[in-house]
């Protein structure tokens, strides 16, 4: 086996692959959410659908975005081969439970992730499967020389489903524990565990963990109440 | 005062293993290895097999009286080991669960007894310093930095008993191994082989079936001499570097 190799299948090189994904995938949390909250601007979606034309459109992003997929994939499947993998090194249970020391969310990572998981392939398949592969109306954007898809009418017409908002807040909620541990465990992996660093990496972690599914849930549900006559966001 | 015991009995490796009851009148002066040894007398006189149960010490430094007492590695008492647990932790009428540490790496070869001959390799691969002593020197010939003396020092108290182990929802031996890592590779005369030493610890680690780390903390909190989850990282650090930037390949 060359070196490379076992580094990357040995036990801390399979978790440095969780870490380094992982936080890349809070990066991406971060610029999917600053361009998702167009959504509430009250202007038809001509902002939101001008913005989900250029991201569908410029080669950079098109890259970062399969580079995303990828590590998506990559951090899904090792971190279920993981999580194999520790249940077989334990072997046996306690008849009386242990651990009770060790957060809910650290010892359910995986089934977390595979929540976030399913919650993804519905989310692409209503929105980022119908974008490619069916035609979503054009609409003219004042500004603009072309016609863009009107990706806004297709977010309005899914959140006013109760169900589908339903399925995001889970999502969003099992994403909230996956971060709550994950975000620091991430800097644990990478062997940043520092007196004077730690306790603020701690602290971005829970905020992270609220503020981003907080930040996604609030335009379902904005949508939502809006369709059902709740009150009136959009004029 | 008066327990009701549901011991963990298995007769060897394969065997599935069961709990059996036994009534105890201990008094809460005793360690609990001093009830345990109420237990076995009992048990002799009725000739039945007594329980197996590895002790040594009885002082907290030789590691190996381990068992899981009401779901937790040493029992109820923070920063202890079973022979310094005693039983004023408990009350007259207690029921008290006690189980082997459980992990594949340490099978059970009877009762309470697990084989951890796993960590001897693990520190058979790398957790010494091979020179020739000698004479010892004086202890100020070379000059050591307190902060990192204390944190070897720290590391150093491991007594490898294995609680981490089996406390791990993974059944991982990441604290362990840091801590071994950590207490030689922080001083100068153990610095000098730590690339090598890292490297072929872990890969004698994962070799044993030991489950990877998921940051959980369960480890800390259950280790007899309060090992620190620092120890990991560092030991992340140091093979993530010895790995990536040194020639060394193991
Ligand atoms: C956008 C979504 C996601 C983000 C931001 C994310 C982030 C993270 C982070 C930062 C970690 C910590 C890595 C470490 O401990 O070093 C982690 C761990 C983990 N993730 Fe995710 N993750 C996401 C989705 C998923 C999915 C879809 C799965 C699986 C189907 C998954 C499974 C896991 C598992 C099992 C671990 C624990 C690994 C371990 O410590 O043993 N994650 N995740
Ligand atoms: S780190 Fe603590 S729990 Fe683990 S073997 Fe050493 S002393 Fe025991
Ligand atoms: S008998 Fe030695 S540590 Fe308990």
């Amino acid at each position: 086996m060359s070196w490379l190799t076992k580094f990357l299948t040995s036990s801390i090189g399979r978790k440095l692959i969780m870490s380094l994904t992982g936080l890349f995938l809070v990066l991406f949390l971060i610029v999917h959410l600053a361009g998702n909250l167009q959504l509430l601007i009250n202007d038809q979606g001509a902002t939101f659908n001008a913005y989900a034309y250029t991201m569908t459109h410029n080669p950079l992003i098109k890259f970062i975005a399969y580079g995303n997929y990828f590590f998506i994939l990559l951090h899904a499947v090792q971190g279920i081969l993981l999580a194999i993998k520790n249940r077989q090194a334990k072997g046996s249970k306690y008849a009386v439970s242990t651990n009770k020391t060790a957060s809910w969310a650290s010892k359910n990572m995986a089934l977390l992730g595979i929540l976030i998981f399913a919650f993804l392939c519905i989310h692409m398949g209503d929105f980022w499967f119908k974008m490619k592969f069916t035609d979503i109306p054009m609409v003219a954007v004042e500004g603009l020389d072309y016609k863009v898809a009107n990706l806004y009418s297709k977010v309005e017409a899914s959140f006013a489903q109760w169900w589908i908002v339903l399925i995001y807040l889970i999502g969003l909620l099992a994403l909230a524990y996956h971060l709550q541990h994950g975000f620091q465990s991430a800097f644990q992996t990478l062997g940043l565990n520092h007196k004077k660093y730690t306790p603020l990496i701690h602290s971005l972690g829970r905020i992270f963990s609220i503020v981003l599914p907080l930040g996604y849930a609030i335009i379902p549900i904005l949508y939502l109440g809006n369709s059902m006559g709740w009150w009136t966001w959009f004029g | 005062m008066k327990l009701t015991l549901k011991v963990w009995r298995q007769d060897n490796t394969q065997d599935k293993g069961r709990f059996e009851t036994h009534q105890v009148v201990a008094n809460e002066h005793m360690s609990f290895l001093e009830m345990m040894d109420v237990l076995n007398e009992s048990l002799i006189a009725e000739k039945k097999v007594p329980v197996a149960f590895e002790h040594d010490c009885r002082e907290g430094i030789c590691g190996t009286c381990n068992m899981v007492i009401n779901g937790r590695p040493h029992g109820p008492q923070k920063g202890t080991t079973v022979c310094q647990l005693h039983m004023r932790a408990f009350k007259d009428g207690d029921t008290i669960v006690i189980e082997p540490w459980r992990a594949t790496a340490f099978p059970v070869i009877k009762d309470l007894v697990v084989d951890r001959s796993a960590f001897d390799r693990i520190i058979e691969a790398g957790g010494y310093i091979s020179v020739n002593t000698g004479q010892a020197q004086d202890a100020n010939a070379i000059p050591i930095e307190k902060d990192l003396s204390s944190q070897a020092f720290d590391a150093a108290t491991c007594i490898g008993c294995g609680a981490c182990v089996a406390a791990c929802p993974n059944g991982s031996a990441m604290l362990f191994t840091s801590a071994k890592v950590a207490h030689l590779g922080l001083l100068p005369q153990g610095k000098v082989e730590s690339s090598k030493r890292v490297q072929s610890m872990v890969s004698q680690m994962d070799e044993e079936g030991f489950g990877l780390c998921s940051n959980t903390g369960a480890c800390e909190a259950e280790c007899p001499k309060e090992i620190s989850i620092v120890n990991i990282a560092m030991l992340n650090r140091e093979y993530m570097s010895s790995v990536l930037g040194s020639k060394v390949t193991v």
